[in-house]
């Protein structure tokens, strides 16, 4: 603080606590929503205090009672999003942790073309080559799977292009040393580098959890079988009847139960996270 | 680093699995997309034709492919603008404040971890035209508001979602960014009697510009890519186009128009486009490496 402006002070909490309030304001209302029958939202009005269906509607949609285009409970979709987002996480982590580590502490032909191969895929995003993407999982029989939610996530290297910058700060001692202890490229992977890089894992595990869990495009396009929607997805489905009938109430507590794993990962782990997110965009 | 170890097969191991991945799902595919850009196919998929250039040809002669990229160009400029500008006045404000501000934070970074498909559901419960509550309001004021007949409405919808979702990031940015302002320089300036407002404009502003050009990119590429679910969860691309952005239509082409060569030359522009972007960033990255 260089001076004291006491109005300044006033203003910036002011501006903040508006922030806040709008930023919130959509949860409110939605959780407002998920507490009244359905019967509350046609009358030309949203009522914007709690009702007293709460208990009812959170049970009877995570258990799948309540009638809503799809075959299969929330609970059930939840784990579908859980497999899915973790599967995500420790393939991409899994892949580029490896590929990180040949391309930086080793040198062998074709290095470069290796980089540059798995290097082109920084940044284009499966939206953008939706189609042939498509068809190839299709011509691999991977359609309505979890390979096929899964393995065309996996191919992108922001991860990997995370940890070739850590391991390339790491002193050229370390090898040295560990190589007069006698350790060989497998030891010195799993004794010095994995503990070394502790930290960038789990901030990456964060943001690809995030990234995971929160696919829409691709497993709307693959998966026709209500057996494998995730959360996410399903809202498309539950959203697809006429104006008029759609559930609200019922939609608000699907919505808010998709959002709460992914949100609960951020505040729970805020100092990862802002460390994952800074980092992987260096 | 000058130290390696003298394998000759364990580095093709470590690197196989990322290969047969990329070359799997990305490299394969871009390969389909720029074939089939040429060819154009029937709509069951059973024969295609050689066409050279021409659904390039009649895609750049298309008024609403034209329409597509303006509808793009509004709304990534209006998402990344809005989001900018709001994160920018929360971050300078949670800079200046010195009790709360990791409360402050945590309170306004969650929507981050919101799935954009949510928060396109989310705002348009609030903006509902029978039952929403700020579109009765609107309407209470003599604002007719319908996004499922009005485009301008419908897009207005579209961009509040999606800067929504994004001013978490943009402030965790801004808010490390104004930290790193040396102390030294605003006391000097606020000694010779600069006011705050002074202060910003002249010294932490052009300060933050590396910041702010590095959030610019990565906002336009947030709301030319990831908004897809934003999109199709609340309008459709409609009513009508007008919110039909360019990677909508490659969806909306290649999956309910089955127009594959069309889609398929669609991505391949759409793959040039992400190409200049990441050159541009990657200028960006060495540029800021030297100081």
């Amino acid at each position: 603080m260089i001076e004291n402006r006491p109005w300044l002070t006033f203003i910036s909490h002011f501006s903040l606590l508006l922030g806040i309030g709008v930023v919130a304001l959509p949860v409110w209302v939605a959780l407002v929503a998920s507490t009244h029958p359905s019967s509350a939202f046609g009358a030309g009005e949203i009522p914007l205090w709690f009702g007293d269906q709460a208990l009812e509607n959170w049970r009877s949609v995570f258990l799948g009672e309540a009638s809503s285009g799809v075959d299969v409970p929330v609970w059930y979709m939840m784990l579908n999003s859980f497999i899915m987002a973790l599967g995500i996480t420790v393939g991409k982590l899994f892949i580029s942790l490896l590929s990180a580590y040949a391309i930086v502490f080793f040198r062998f032909p074709f290095r470069g073309a290796c980089f540059w191969v798995i290097f082109i895929t920084l940044m284009l995003p499966v939206e953008v080559r939706i189609v042939p993407t498509y068809e190839v999982v299709a011509n691999l029989d991977m359609l309505n799977s979890y390979s096929g939610l899964i393995l065309p996530l996996i191919a992108s290297a922001t991860a990997t292009f995370l940890f070739r910058q850590c391991f390339m700060t790491m002193p050229g001692e370390l090898i040295e040393a560990a190589r007069i202890d006698g350790a060989g490229p497998i030891r010195f992977f799993f004794d010095i580098l994995l503990p070394m890089s502790r930290t960038n894992i789990a901030a990456l595990f964060v943001i690809m959890f995030i990234y995971g869990w929160n696919q829409y495009l691709w497993p709307v396009i693959i998966t026709t079988d209500d057996a494998y929607y995730t959360l996410v997805m399903s809202i498309k489905r539950m959203l697809a009847v006429d104006q008029g009938d759609i559930e609200w109430n019922h939609v608000m507590v699907t919505t808010l139960l998709a959002m709460i794993p992914p949100v609960a990962v951020v505040i729970g782990m805020q100092k990862l996270f802002v460390k994952g997110l800074v980092d992987a965009e260096k | 680093m000058s130290v390696y170890f003298p394998h000759k097969k364990l580095p093709y191991l470590l690197v196989l699995p990322q290969l047969v991945i990329t070359l799997i799902f990305f490299l394969w595919p871009a390969e389909q997309a720029f074939e089939q850009a040429f060819y154009q196919e029937d709509a069951f998929g059973l024969s295609r034709e050689f066409v050279g250039f021409d659904n390039f040809v009649y895609l750049f002669n298309d008024p609403q492919y034209y329409k597509s990229i303006w509808v793009t160009l509004v709304f990534s400029f209006s998402v990344a603008f809005s989001g900018l500008a709001i994160a920018l006045w929360l971050a300078v404000m949670a800079d200046r404040v010195i009790r709360g501000k990791l409360t402050y934070q945590t309170l306004l970074v969650w929507p981050y971890a919101v799935a954009p498909a949510l928060a396109g559901v989310l705002w348009w419960l609030l903006f509902d035209p029978s039952m929403g509550p700020v579109a009765l309001w609107l309407q209470y004021f003599g604002v007719d508001w319908n996004h499922f007949l009005n485009g301008d409405q419908a897009m207005t919808l579209v961009v509040i979602s999606a800067t929504w979702k994004q001013i978490s990031y943009n402030f965790l940015f801004f808010l490390a960014g104004l930290q790193a302002v040396p102390r030294s320089l605003i006391e000097a300036a606020s000694i010779d009697g600069a006011s705050p407002f002074k202060r910003f404009w002249t010294i932490v502003f052009p300060l933050l510009s590396p910041t702010t050009f590095f959030l610019l990119v990565i906002n336009l590429v947030y709301a030319f890519f990831d908004t897809f679910g934003v999109i199709d969860a609340t309008t459709q691309g409609g009513p009508g186009v007008s919110t039909a952005t360019m990677v909508y239509k490659v969806f909306n082409d290649g999956f309910i128009g089955l127009d594959m060569g069309s889609s398929a030359a669609q991505s391949v522009v759409l793959m040039f486009l992400v190409g200049v972007m990441t050159v541009i960033q990657f200028r960006y990255i060495e540029r800021k490496v030297e100081y």
